[in-house]
C-alpha cells in the first residue's frame, strides 16, 4: 500500500499550523533569559511601543500552578523570579502585525542578577551550583547481574574506555507551532505534535481546567524525531495563555533560530567502560558508567537514562554485567526526547568498546560479535531471556555478505598501502532497540483504540497516535484492511483530536505500529464480534452488514474497542531492574564504508549496509525510508552535527552554521529485512523507528579506526577533531 | 540598491502560476510571506528562513530560488511558478517510491525536481545529487527522492 497521504504532501496540499488561514490571528512571540542562571531583577518595557495594543503574559497570568506537566513539575511555564537557562521563557507577547511582535520583543529587557551556573556536566558541581537535591542528580539508577568486581579481577585481560557524544538538534524541516483559541469556553488547541494528551494533560495543570474544557488537536506534523514529544506542551501553554488573557485566537510559530535555540536536544553523554574478556574475546564481565547531562529541567530525562542503560550492554550475553547510570542538572537547554532515547549514546560507546577489544585481542571485530551475540535462551543486561526466534548471527553474516565485507577490506587494505592520501576502511556494528514503553511503562499508559463503524459503512480509526512522517496513517489503514479484508478506500483514519479519539498513548518510542498497531487488530476482532450476527447470515459483504446493524439500531453507535494488557508471560520489577524490559527488541548489523582524505581530513561514508529483523515487515517502502532516514540522521550526529555551546545555549543556531546531511553527503544505503514475528506486534511486526539511530556512528567510527590506525571515541568526529586525533 | 523603510508600500505586478497578480506590499516583504500570507498560497513552506534549506523553493522565470531570500518587489513583472501549479498526477513517481515521509520538505523538493525533469541536459554536467543538495530532507535519507527522479526522468525519456 502506497503512504496514503503523500499526493497531498507532495503538492503541497497538506495543512500544516501555520498554513491555517490567519486573517483574524494574533501572532505571539517569546521574551526570554539572556543568563543561563540569576534572579529576575527587573523587566523594563521600552519606549517606541504602544504596549496596550499587545496582548502581554507574565507569570502572574497563569491561573493554575505554574509548572509543565511532565514526568516532574520543576519547569515553569514562565520564569518568575529565577532563571535556570539561556532562552527560559519569560513574557509572551502577542499581536495582529508579526512586526510589531517583533519589535516588541526587542524592546523588553530583562534585568538578571547572575548566579554561578553549572555548565560542565562531566564535572561535580560546587555547593553554590546545587539547585536539583543534594547533588544535582535528576536520576540515578542501576542494573546488575551476577558478580562483577569478583569478575573483573579474574578476568585474563580486562579492556577500559571512555566514550563521549554530543548533543544533536532534531531539524525537523517544520519548525515549531501552536494557535490556540477559546471557543464556548473550550480552549481548543491546534498544532504540531507527536503527542496529544500530554498537551491537553498539562494545559489541565496548568490552567485550572478539566478535560472538556481543554481540546487539543494534531495539525499535519512536519517530522517529529522526539522534537515535538515534550516541547509542545510549553508552546501550547504559551499560545493559550494569550489567547485566554486577550480572548483573540493566537498563533505561535518559532522561526528556526528561535527553535534551535530553546527547544530540546539530544542529550549529550559519557560513558566508561571495562569490560573483561578471555583470550577468544568472549565476554566475561562488563562495567558500564553512562552519564547524561540532562539541562536545566528534568523533562524526560529518567526515561532516557532508563532506556540508555538498559541497551548499554548490546545485544550480547554475559554473565557478569553491571550499568550505572546518573542524568545530571547543568544550566543549558534542557535536554528532551530523540530519536533512540538515550540508546543510541549508550550502544556507541559499547559498539567502539567491542572493536577496541578485537583490536587489542588481534581478532576479527566480526568474530569477536559471532562469539558473543545473544543466542535463544540467553539473556540480556536485565536478565530478560531471548526466545524470539530471531537468529542475531545470521543478521550479522547477511550483512557481512551483503557488503562483501571480507573482500572489500582487503580491497581497502591494498589501496591504503598504494594511495599517498586517501586512506579507506570498513567497520561494523551489531545492536539492538526494545520497541514500546519500557518495562511497566505500557500498562500505566493502558492504551485504548477504538474503530467505530459508521453508518455509511465507512470503518473509522479513532487514536492519538500521530502522523509525523512515520507512515502511521499508511501502516493502520493497511492494518485495518487486512485485519477485517475490507477495501482501504472504505477505512479513514481520523485526526488526533482529543475531544474525538481515545488515549492510546504518545507517539513515541517505536511503538505505533508495533503495540498500537496490535491493539487496533485486537479492536478490529472487537468489531467484528459485534457483527458477526450480522455478516454471517446472507453473506453479504462487510459494508452492508455494517449498514444493516445501524439500520437495525438506529441510535447506537458500532465501536469496536481494545485496551493494552501486560502479556502474562512478561515479567518486569521496576525496584530491581530486571526482567522484560521491552516485550520485544528488533536486531540489527550496520557496516559503514569510509574514505578520509589526509590532506583536509574530511571524511565520506562511501557505502552503506544495513540488515535487521524486524518481526514483520508491514510495508516494505515505509520501513526501508524508515531505516534510511534514521541511517541519515546518525550520519549527520556521527560526523557533522555539532553544538556549539556558550552559557548552556547553543550558538551555531542556525542551518548555515549546524549543518545535516544534504543530497550528496549520503551513501547508498543497501537496506534488507529478516523476520521473525513476535506475537506481541501487529502481524508480528516490532517497532523500527528509533533502530537505525544506534548503528551508523559505530560502524562510522569503527571504520575510521581501521582505516586510519586512530583512535577516536567522540564524536561528532569533525574534521578537526579527527585532525587533532591523528597529529597528537 | 537602496532599501526602502519597511512601512514604505510598494505595488508590485508579476506572473503568477500563469496568472498576473497585482499585490502592495511593504518594499521589504519577503515573496515567501506574500505568497503564503496575503495570496494564500501556503503549499510554498518556511524551513529556516535563510536559504539554506529549500522549503521555500519556487521557480522565478523558470530557475529554482528561495523563496525567503527574494523580496517581493524583486518579482516585479517576472514569473513566479509555486508548487500549487503542479498536479499530483505529475507526480506519480514520487507517490510509488515513498519520496515525502513528513512532507514539510516536499514542496520545495518538488519543484527543484520538476526544474531538473524540464531540463535534462543538466544531468550531463551535473550529478543529480549535486542538484538536489539545496532541498534539506530530513526524514527520507534522500534515497527515495533520488530514486523517484531517476524513475521519473527514464519515463520522460521513452516517451
Amino acid at each position: 500500500m502506497l503512504r496514503v497521504e503523500a499526493r497531498s504532501k507532495l503538492t503541497g496540499r497538506e495543512v500544516f499550523i501555520d498554513d491555517l488561514p490567519a486573517e483574524d490571528i494574533w501572532w505571539a512571540g517569546t521574551v526570554r533569559s539572556s543568563l543561563p542562571r540569576g534572579r529576575i531583577r527587573d523587566i523594563h518595557f521600552g519606549s517606541g511601543i504602544d504596549w496596550s495594543s499587545l496582548i502581554v503574559v507574565d507569570h502572574r497570568d497563569i491561573p493554575g500552578p505554574n509548572e509543565v506537566q511532565m514526568i516532574e513539575r520543576d519547569m515553569p511555564v514562565l520564569a518568575a523570579d529565577v532563571v535556570r537557562h539561556v532562552h527560559e521563557p519569560i513574557v509572551l507577547l502577542a499581536h495582529p502585525s508579526r512586526r510589531i511582535v517583533r519589535q516588541a520583543v526587542q524592546a523588553i529587557s530583562v534585568t538578571i542578577d547572575p548566579d554561578e551556573p553549572m555548565l560542565d556536566f562531566r564535572h561535580p558541581p560546587t555547593p553554590q551550583q546545587i539547585q536539583y537535591g543534594s547533588d544535582n542528580v535528576f536520576k540515578k539508577l542501576k542494573i546488575e547481574k551476577g558478580t562483577v568486581d569478583e569478575a573483573l579481577a579474574a578476568a585474563p585481560i580486562v579492556v577500559e574506555g571512555e566514550y563521549e557524544t554530543g548533543a544533536q538538534e532534531h531539524v525537523y524541516i517544520e519548525p515549531q507551532g501552536m494557535q490556540a483559541q477559546v471557543e464556548n469556553d473550550v480552549l481548543v488547541v491546534k498544532g504540531s505534535m507527536q503527542c496529544p494528551y500530554y498537551i491537553q494533560h498539562a494545559l489541565m495543570h496548568a490552567l485550572n481546567r478539566n478535560e472538556k474544557q481543554v481540546r487539543v488537536i494534531q495539525t499535519a506534523t512536519g517530522g517529529g524525531f522526539g522534537g515535538k514529544e515534550d516541547y509542545p506542551s510549553i508552546i501550547a501553554l504559551h499560545a493559550a495563555l494569550l489567547a485566554i488573557k486577550g480572548n483573540r485566537p493566537v498563533r505561535l510559530i518559532y522561526d528556526r533560530q528561535e527553535d534551535m535555540a530553546a527547544t530540546t536536544k539530544r542529550h549529550p553523554a559519557l560513558i566508561r567502560h571495562r569490560t573483561g574478556v578471555d583470550h577468544h574475546g568472549r565476554l566475561l564481565v562488563q562495567d558500564i558508567d553512562v552519564l547524561l547531562d540532562g539541562g536545566a529541567y528534568v523533562t524526560l530525562s529518567p526515561v532516557v537514562l532508563s532506556r540508555s542503560i538498559i541497551h548499554a550492554a548490546g545485544p550480547y550475553h554475559c554473565e557478569n554485567v553491571r550499568i550505572q547510570g546518573r542524568v545530571v542538572l547543568t544550566n543549558s537547554v534542557p535536554f528532551g526526547a530523540f530519536r533512540g532515547f538515550g540508546a543510541p549514546q549508550s550502544q556507541f560507546a559499547n559498539e567502539r568498546q567491542i572493536d577496541r577489544i578485537a583490536h587489542e585481542l588481534n581478532i576479527d571485530p566480526v568474530q569477536i560479535r559471532k562469539i558473543n551475540l545473544i543466542k535463544d535462551g540467553q539473556t540480556t543486561a536485565t536478565n530478560q531471556v531471548i526466545n524470539d526466534g530471531a537468529d542475531r548471527i545470521q543478521v550479522l553474516d547477511r550483512a557481512i555478505d551483503l557488503a562483501e565485507y571480507h573482500d572489500r577490506k582487503k580491497a581497502h587494505e591494498v589501496f591504503n598501502v598504494q594511495h599517498p592520501t586517501l586512506r579507506r576502511g570498513i567497520g561494523v556494528a551489531s545492536f539492538f532497540h526494545g520497541a514500546g514503553f519500557t518495562g511497566s511503562g505500557e500498562v500505566q499508559l493502558a492504551s485504548q483504540i477504538h474503530i467505530h463503524g459508521r453508518p455509511d459503512g465507512i470503518l473509522e480509526v479513532r487514536s492519538s497516535n500521530v502522523e509525523m512522517g512515520q507512515g502511521a496513517l499508511t501502516v493502520f489503514t493497511q492494518i485495518v484492511a487486512e485485519r477485517m479484508a475490507y477495501d482501504q478506500d472504505y477505512i479513514v483514519i481520523v485526526a488526533a483530536d482529543t475531544s474525538v479519539v481515545p488515549n492510546s498513548g504518545p507517539t513515541v518510542a517505536s511503538r505505533t505500529s508495533m503495540i498500537v498497531g496490535k491493539l487496533l487488530e485486537q479492536a478490529c476482532d472487537d468489531l467484528s464480534r459485534q457483527l458477526n450476527g450480522e455478516s454471517n447470515t446472507d453473506g453479504t459483504a462487510l459494508k452492508d452488514a455494517i449498514i444493516r446493524w445501524h439500520h437495525i439500531r438506529p441510535d447506537q453507535e458500532l465501536i469496536g474497542k481494545a485496551q493494552y494488557n501486560m502479556p502474562p508471560d512478561i515479567h518486569w520489577n521496576d525496584l530491581t531492574y530486571e526482567g522484560d524490559a521491552y516485550s520485544a527488541f528488533a536486531w540489527s548489523t550496520h557496516i559503514a564504508e569510509v574514505e578520509i582524505d589526509l590532506r583536509t581530513f574530511v571524511i565520506r561514508v562511501i557505502n552503506f549496509t544495513a540488515v535487521q529483523e524486524i518481526g514483520k515487515v508491514l510495508n516494505e517502502t515505509l520501513a526501508r525510508g524508515q531505516i534510511q532516514g534514521g541511517i541519515t540522521q546518525a550520519i549527520g550526529w556521527a560526523l557533522l552535527e555539532q553544538c556549539h555551546w556558550n552559557n548552556g545555549s547553543m550558538q551555531n543556531n542556525n542551518l548555515s552554521d549546524y549543518v545535516i546531511p544534504t543530497c550528496p553527503d549520503v551513501p547508498p544505503i543497501a537496506v534488507e529485512f529478516l523476520e521473525s514475528p513476535t506475537p506481541h506486534g501487529a502481524q508480528g511486526a516490532k517497532g523500527i523507528g528509533e533502530l537505525p539511530m544506534n548503528g551508523p556512528a559505530p560502524a562510522i567510527l569503527n571504520a575510521i579506526a581501521q582505516a586510519t590506525g586512530a583512535d577516536p571515541r567522540s564524536i561528532p568526529l569533525t574534521p578537526e577533531q579527527l585532525m587533532e586525533t591523528l597529529l597528537t | 540598491m537602496t532599501i526602502a523603510p519597511e512601512n514604505n508600500m510598494v505595488d508590485v505586478s508579476f506572473t503568477l502560476n500563469g496568472k498576473l497578480v497585482d499585490v502592495s506590499v511593504s518594499a521589504t516583504d519577503r515573496l515567501l510571506d506574500t505568497l503564503r500570507y496575503d495570496l494564500r498560497l501556503a503549499g510554498t513552506k518556511e524551513g529556516c528562513g535563510e536559504g539554506e534549506c529549500g522549503a521555500c523553493t519556487v521557480l522565478l522565470d523558470g530557475l529554482p530560488v528561495n523563496a525567503c531570500l527574494i523580496f517581493t518587489f524583486q518579482v516585479r513583472n517576472r514569473e513566479v511558478q509555486t508548487i500549487e501549479s503542479i498536479d499530483a498526477h505529475e507526480l506519480e513517481e514520487f507517490h510509488s517510491e515513498g519520496a515525502t515521509q513528513c512532507g514539510a520538505c516536499s514542496p520545495g523538493v518538488v519543484m527543484t525536481a520538476l526544474w531538473i525533469r524540464n531540463h535534462p541536459s543538466l544531468l550531463q554536467t551535473h550529478q543529480l545529487s549535486r542538484l538536489m543538495a539545496g532541498n534539506l530532507c530530513r526524514c527520507t535519507g534522500y534515497d527515495a527522492i533520488v530514486k523517484s527522479l531517476e524513475a521519473s526522468l527514464s519515463i520522460q525519456e521513452r516517451n
